[in-house]
């Protein structure tokens, strides 16, 4: 057998290798992309559909899609102006990507950044949901920074667009059973039926400790998480900054009055 | 060494987290939950079995100045592989494995099999090696996970066993069980455990330990 040390060799079996993995690793995710995007897709839907409680254990992928794309309308809102915009598609948006583009989003200074975020994107995507064309429910999507990730979630209000109808995250790395209690039902829960304004200031928050339901204000509280007090912190300040004047706000108002 | 030693030699006599101790991070990262443990135990089978197969079979021609790249391109096209398939069809349980999969091209497991074994051996055995490493390497892994499942979140599988109190139950969980240091201890145990089955496994002393001296003033 002729040596496999020369120069010759080398080069041909390197060469040959890398056309052969890059073979089966480019067919690979060229067919499985499909799959992929679909999966993402239904995902992002599912929380969509979580965060405002229109979603059942146990329902099969169809169902999913199925409720989906008869309850849920996407629309896009320029949070500049708090009005809705065509100038993106809902289809394809992609609001990280729009947050990251520093055409697309404004630098927050230090006193605006509440959520710890560094950017803001100049457009969201808003869900609706509606019932005989008149507003059910909204779901915004909103993120900020906790303990030690960016936490990425759906915050969902009722008609009235003050009181809160379901809050969830669906991206975050917040330590497993301290922070990670952010995915317990329990405590996702006690946000359904809060209120976000009090005088037309934000005040939903997460406090220290339980809330006592007789005490005035308890309506703006949640309990806060045991063990996480600054993911329970990181929570407030992100529902602070996308209900207040940099997020959502102007939109809220816009839409109450019909201007949106 | 017989087909059915090389598969099940690893599992026991020759494990390789526990007598070879490789692999120990992402035994420590992926075990906090049984099923996510499980997915990463047959995509590590996978990746080990098809590379070694792999390398075996192009053994003869592999340079010998070139081989360990030669084998980490094999290694690393069968782990995107495997990434691709998971988040097409496992979609919950690949985000949260997340890095995990991509860092099976660093499981010294995988590497070492295809340097230790695949380069010697034909592909049969070196596929059936490589399964068998694998499943040496899962028994610890679902061993580890079922105990920091069971006392960390109180279920198995995610199926609630103990009622923990944050949802109205009884059960404390405990915190530790759910962090990566965790399963240093429980791999302790394991390998305490499995040396006192297989006391060959014991290694012999380097030194020996001094019987206590009594104190003594500086002279």
């Amino acid at each position: 057998m002729a040596s496999n040390d020369t120069i010759k060799k080398t080069l041909l079996v390197a060469v040959a290798l890398c056309i052969v993995c890059s073979l089966v690793v480019s067919s690979a995710a060229v067919l499985l992309k499909p799959a992929q995007v679909k999966n993402k897709a239904l995902d992002r839907k599912s929380n969509i559909l979580a965060a405002a409680g229109m979603l059942e254990p146990g329902q099969s992928d169809a169902e999913i899609e199925e409720i989906y794309a008869s309850k849920i309308t996407p629309r896009i809102v320029d949070l500049k102006s708090g009005r809705y915009t065509d100038e993106f598609s809902p289809e394809g948006f992609e609001q990280k990507k729009i947050a990251k583009n520093p055409k697309t989003s404004i630098d927050l200074s230090d006193a605006e950044d509440q959520a710890n975020i560094s950017r803001r994107e100049n457009f969201s995507i808003v869900y609706l949901v509606e019932n005989n064309g008149q507003l059910d429910k909204i779901i915004l999507p909103v993120h900020g920074y906790g303990l030690w990730s960016t936490l990425y979630g759906f915050l969902a209000l009722e008609s009235d667009l003050n009181t809160v109808a379901g809050f969830g995250f669906y991206e975050h790395g917040e330590t497993p059973g301290l922070g990670g209690e952010v995915d317990n039902p329990k405590w996702k829960n006690q946000w359904q039926g809060k209120e976000v304004y009090d005088d037309g200031e934000v005040a939903l928050g997460v406090v220290k400790g339980s809330v006592d339901p007789d005490k005035e204000g308890s309506e703006h509280k949640v309990d806060g998480l045991s063990g996480a007090t600054l993911t329970s912190n990181g929570v407030t300040n992100l529902v602070h900054f996308w209900m207040g004047e940099m997020g959502y706000k102007q939109f809220l108002a816009n839409l109450k009055s019909g201007e949106a | 060494m017989s087909m059915k030693e090389t598969l099940t030699g690893p599992v026991f006599n020759n494990n390789p987290i526990a007598l070879q101790i490789l692999g120990i991070c992402s035994a420590l990262a992926v075990t906090s939950s049984m099923k996510v443990t499980l997915v990463m135990c047959v995509s590590v089978i996978a990746v080990t079995a098809f590379s070694s197969m792999a390398v075996s079979s192009i053994r003869h021609h592999i340079p010998s100045s070139i081989r360990i790249i030669v084998q980490m391109v094999i290694i690393a096209s069968l782990v995107i592989v495997v990434d691709q398939v998971l988040k097409a069809y496992f979609f919950t349980i690949s985000k949260q494995l997340s890095v995990f999969v991509g860092l099976i091209i660093t499981n010294c497991i995988v590497m070492g099999r295809a340097e230790g074994f695949a380069m010697k051996n034909g592909p049969v055995a070196s596929f059936v090696d490589g399964v068998g490493n694998g499943l040496g390497y899962s028994v610890v892994l679902l061993f580890v996970a079922f105990f920091r499942e069971l006392l960390g979140s109180g279920s198995l599988f995610g199926i609630q066993l103990l009622e923990t109190v944050n949802n109205g139950g009884w059960y404390v969980p405990n915190g530790l069980m759910l962090l990566p240091p965790s399963a240093f201890f429980l791999i302790g145990f394991f390998i305490w455990a499995l040396r006192a089955w297989k006391k060959e496994q014991v290694e012999e002393a380097e030194f020996k330990i001094c019987s206590n001296t009594r104190a003594q003033e500086a002279v």
